[in-house]
């Protein structure tokens, strides 16, 4: 099957892969999927408690090459944005930008769930209630 | 210099020998009669070439060239075994026995024959991916008119114990079907000697043409016969119609005569380059071979490279190496390799498992290439995979509560 450019692009040269110390107060980590799915995420945020800024992303991901770029992608765009802001990231943006087919969209889904999880880590861990989101549609 | 790509996907098709090519150009353009025109030169001439051929293709398992019917490939062959004995025999019994690693071609052909009202068994498989001789033993039944097991699996290529299989079925008054598609051409494999009822392979797996493909059916001792499945002008002694594609059979035969002649070298050769290949990639930490290396083809290996999922691995090398996945990632189920699960192991294992057939134009320089790819690819991912570093942390990955999807 062919992987759009962009996708090669992120796979062969990932941002932001690695990880964060997540006995920080301010960082967020979230872990989602499953290997017997052939699928597991774990994305990291940094966030300035000031400003309620993420300066920092990371990610390591077990799955296929749409799996790493979704979540390569995931943490360019959580960069600079605030946490409010990265609540709005979609699972489609993603689709869109990478040019996901079909079958490939539950990568993107899965990187939004990464995303919302880390934010409630991040929240959880700040005294903040955590939020509800609704359940994954694919998969 | 070497040229890429890298072929290492023999097990789905082989290229073919160009040998073979040359033996079939004539039978497309000067020699293109109907074998079954009986009356004009043209006629005589395929009939002919279609006579030698079927003799090579017995020749290579040692049967006699009657009992080769020419189909159109293995999927075929295996549909006319099943369903031809399932309909041939229905008044001796309906029960068939068969394994869970099979083909899809015998396993959803047996769901066929289930739905017509056949009763089915399907049989687990050890560790090592062979069939229990017990468990076979046990699921025989006065009622059991077949027992259809591969000879060597597609995917990881163990070989079962055919000859104590076919013993079992024999005891029981069964017939043994084998699907030898993987098996014919690369190891020896004798009607006589393994006690083979009905044999299925197909001539694009022995550097032969695609479309073309065999189902032996045994002649004495037993006296074997199957319901036509295709009905129509009576070729192929009544039990495949349809014109029989000369070219293919021609090539069919010299693919057979080729693997005949060269198999011992070939497979000298050949299990050499596996080896290496596979000693040098279990250097590799965390790093498997699935199924049983006894009892194997001399050309194939499965490993699973742990805490790399399949397609993600195949994506760093797949523009010049062909290899494949036992992942399914593409599938809308995101099922990993049935195959796979059937021996025990994890759908983590089955989804980070390559499976590597070597063949007849492997070279050692590609082998060479191919270690080195795979080898600094799974480094690299295992370097962005999250398992790999919890393992590395100690962390029992069997006790993380992983988010249900």
């Amino acid at each position: 099957m062919a992987y759009s450019d962009k996708v090669i692009d992120h796979y062969q040269h990932p941002k932001n892969v690695g990880t964060l110390d997540k006995s920080k107060k301010n960082v967020g980590t979230g872990l989602v999927g499953a290997p017997e799915c052939g699928d597991v995420m774990r994305l990291q945020i940094e966030v300035d408690d000031a400003s309620g800024m993420i300066t920092d992303a990371k990610f390591k991901t077990f799955g296929c090459g749409s799996a790493i770029a979704s979540s390569s992608l995931a943490t360019e765009w959580l960069k600079g944005k605030t946490v409010d802001q990265a609540l709005t990231i979609d699972n489609m943006d993603i689709v869109e930008e990478l040019s996901l087919p079909p079958v490939k969209i539950h990568c993107s889904v899965l990187a939004e769930d990464a995303i919302k999880s880390a934010i409630n880590d991040y929240r959880e861990k700040n005294g903040l209630e955590k939020l509800a989101f609704e359940e994954s549609v694919v998969h | 210099m070497l040229k890429l790509p890298v072929y290492l996907d023999n097990n789905a098709t082989t290229p073919m020998d160009t040998r073979v090519l040359e033996a079939m150009m004539p039978y497309f353009t000067e020699h293109f009669g109907n074998a079954a025109s009986r009356n004009h030169p043209f006629g005589w001439q395929a009939e002919e070439a279609v006579d030698y051929a079927r003799e090579q293709v017995a020749r290579l398992i040692g049967a006699d060239p009657k009992e080769i019917i020419f189909t159109s490939g293995a999927t075929e062959a295996d549909n006319l075994a099943l369903k031809g004995v399932y309909e041939m025999y229905a008044s001796r019994g309906n029960h068939i026995i068969t394994a869970n690693t099979e083909h899809k071609a015998v396993l959803d052909t047996c769901k066929h024959i289930e739905k017509l009202g056949g009763e089915v068994t399907y049989l687990d498989v050890k560790e090592n991916g062979l069939i229990d001789l017990k468990e076979l033993e046990a699921a025989m039944k006065p009622t059991t008119i077949l027992v259809a097991i591969m000879y060597a699996n597609n995917e990881i290529g163990v070989i079962q114990p055919v000859k104590e299989i076919s013993a079992i079925a024999k005891k029981h008054g069964a017939l043994f079907f084998t699907d030898a598609t993987q098996a014919v051409g690369k190891v020896p494999v004798d009607v006589q000697k393994d006690g083979i009822d009905l044999a299925a392979f197909t001539a694009h797996k022995m550097y032969g043409p695609k479309g073309v493909g065999a189902l032996y059916v045994r002649r004495k001792n037993p006296r074997v016969k199957v319901t036509a499945q295709i009905d129509g002008g009576g070729h192929e002694r009544a039990m495949r119609s349809g014109t029989l594609n000369v070219p293919g059979i021609v090539g069919f035969g010299k693919a057979c005569e080729l693997c005949q002649l060269e198999m011992t070298e070939e497979t000298e050769r050949i299990s050499t380059l596996r080896d290496k290949l596979e000693t040098d990639l279990l250097q590799l930490e965390e790093a498997y071979v699935n199924g049983s290396t006894e009892h194997r083809l001399p050309h194939v290996s499965n490993i699973s490279f742990k805490y790399v999922e399949g397609e993600g691995l195949l994506m760093g090398f797949n523009k010049n190496i062909a290899v494949s996945s036992g992942s399914a990632c593409t599938s809308a189920s995101l099922e990993p390799s049935y195959v796979l699960k059937a021996l025990g192991l994890g759908d983590d294992l089955a989804h980070s498992s390559l499976r590597f057939g070597l063949g007849r134009f492997t070279t050692e320089e590609q082998i060479d290439y191919v270690i080195e790819h795979v080898r600094s690819t799974v480094l690299r991912l295992r370097e962005m995979s999250p398992l790999w570093e919890m393992w590395k942390d100690g962390v029992d990955l069997e006790s993380v509560e992983w988010a249900a999807h």
